[in-house]
């Protein structure tokens, strides 16, 4: 997952490491979220 | 239709050494907000209570706000990729807000046409644009794994279905005192109206997040070790590029229109009738060997692999190819319709797996479609070319509950439908995903005379390079 460049060489990354996992926890909280209230709500096929 | 310079492509071009794992949240961003579209169940009833309409007159709001979608897609898919992927994920976050807060007016002064042109037109305009912004930016930064970052994004639009659902029960329940979200219980239409309040607010902030963090790669830049030449090998894929209004003269668009077609009006099929369906297939009698709760616990369970259908299948093709993973999604699809229609009522677990992985295909079939034309088409106006085949998505909007519901309702009343009931639909499902199998078999690569000529890849680098700047 690292940053790339045209020329093929491995430039340093100019973007913060911080950033991009604050980015993904903004995304990822909420769908864990949903994620867990749809397993709970699923889990009723099996014991309801 | 010019936009603010601190939206436009040129701005937003990334340095050398950005991070692509940028991309992916800020596409997700967007999806996950526009996903509530397929939320809306949670208060219809409310609705239906509030402004004394029948459920018809209410369900019109999502119809319209789909047909919209479709429309806005195609209609605005050139200006979205004219213009690049942060002036869409904004324009697409005041639409989609605007939607909601308009829709909360219309609530709040029972005047029930003012959520159609709310929630209905401008949001559905916001959910057209939105679905279709950062699709060809992924394409664009991760030309060596297309379907997972296609798969990525359209995963975030199944994934915000269950986030809203839930949280919009908990925002309801928090601005209406007696309701509590149990079955049964309505929510007040004023509680609605705060709910659409907050949602606005809440996408609007979300979606600009998306939009403010997004870039589109430089025109010369390419992942580290990434050769081109290894994608050209693999049968179908193109390194040219074809315009969206080139794209759309060629035999090649239509056969895919038609296997998206075929593949949602399949998977609506199931997904319309879900919750009455498998308790009417454990019908014995009056009563049902599957209990409400359990039928809608069977509902979170296909919402649980449509998502993950999503993210899984497409990521798949990108090793396999898009024809041969259509091929799956339709043909096995077939077999298990079929096994659905003969065997599906012998046992609740055979019945649950049948139907989630079809429903695993409908959804690998949204997300994979939009590496399907880059391969096609290349990546020129890839964006505009996925915005008009939505219309596909439109069309089975309207086709799929209509078969269902059709013959369903020539075989009896609804509660008093048993499994034989169903087999005329699912057959013709059988039969429609036949044709759809027949048209991806047909797709051959793209004819010469249809690219573009060769210094044409980004739609404004390339015309105004001395304006570009890097972020």
């Amino acid at each position: 997952m690292s940053s790339t460049s045209s020329t093929g060489e491995q430039p340093a990354s100019s973007t913060p490491t911080g950033l991009v996992a604050v980015a993904w926890a903004l995304v990822g909280v909420p769908l864990v979220y949903g994620l867990y209230n749809t397993v709970k709500a699923a889990s009723a096929l099996f014991t309801g | 239709m010019a936009v603010p310079s601190f939206l436009a492509r040129e701005r937003i071009v990334a340095r050398p050494g950005f991070n692509r794992w940028l991309i992916p949240p800020a596409a997700l961003a967007v999806h996950l907000c526009i996903g509530q579209a397929y939320a809306t169940s949670v208060y219809k009833v409310a609705l239906v209570e509030h402004f004394n309409a029948s459920l018809t007159e209410i369900g019109i709001i999502f119809s319209l706000a789909i047909v919209m979608l479709g429309l806005s897609a195609a209609v605005f898919g050139t200006w979205v990729d004219r213009n690049g992927p942060r002036a869409a994920m904004a324009t697409a976050a005041v639409f989609w807000s605007s939607g909601f807060l308009v829709g909360a007016l219309g609530i709040a002064t029972d005047q029930l046409w003012l959520v159609y042109f709310g929630y209905g037109v401008l949001g559905g305009i916001g959910l057209g644009i939105g679905y279709i912004s950062p699709v060809s930016t992924l394409i664009k930064w991760f030309p060596d794994r297309p379907g997972l970052a296609t798969g990525m994004a359209i995963m975030g639009f199944g994934g915000g279905a269950m986030v809203a659902s839930p949280l919009s029960r908990q925002l309801m329940n928090w601005y209406d005192e007696d309701y509590t979200g149990a079955a049964g219980e309505v929510a007040s239409g004023n509680s609605v109206a705060l709910l659409f309040v907050t949602l606005g607010l809440v996408y609007l902030a979300f979606m600009l997040f998306g939009a403010l963090i997004v870039r589109v790669p430089a025109p010369d830049w390419r992942p580290h070790g990434f050769d081109p030449a290894t994608i050209k090998q693999k049968s179908l894929v193109t390194t040219e590029n074809v315009s969206a209004n080139n794209a759309i003269k060629t035999p090649q668009f239509w056969l895919l229109w038609t296997v998206l077609f075929c593949n949602v009006t399949a998977g609506i099929g199931i997904l319309e009738q879900a919750a009455p369906m498998i308790q009417d297939f454990f019908r014995d009698g009056g009563t049902s060997a599957v209990a409400a709760a359990a039928a809608a616990g069977f509902v979170g369970l296909l919402s649980l692999f449509n998502m993950a259908g999503r993210f899984v299948w497409s990521s798949t093709s990108d090793y396999i190819g898009r024809k041969p993973i259509y091929m799956v999604y339709l043909g096995v699809g077939i077999v298990l319709y079929v096994g659905l229609a003969t065997i599906g009522s012998s046992a609740v677990w055979l019945f649950v797996g049948l139907a989630a992985i079809i429903i695993s295909f409908y959804g690998g079939g949204f997300a994979t479609v939009p590496a399907y034309l880059r391969d096609l088409f290349g990546t020129y106006q890839v964006g505009a070319i996925h915005g008009r085949l939505l219309t596909a998505w439109a069309a089975a909007g309207i086709a799929g509950p209509l078969i269902i519901n059709g013959i369903l309702d020539m075989q009896g009343e609804p509660g008093n439908l048993v499994a034989s009931d169903y087999r005329p639909a699912l057959f013709i499902m059988v039969g429609i995903l036949v044709v759809g199998f027949i048209a991806n078999l047909l797709i051959k690569p793209v004819a010469d005379k249809w690219f573009e000529p060769k210094d044409t890849d980004t739609p404004t680098a390339a015309a105004e390079p001395e304006r570009s700047t890097t972020r």
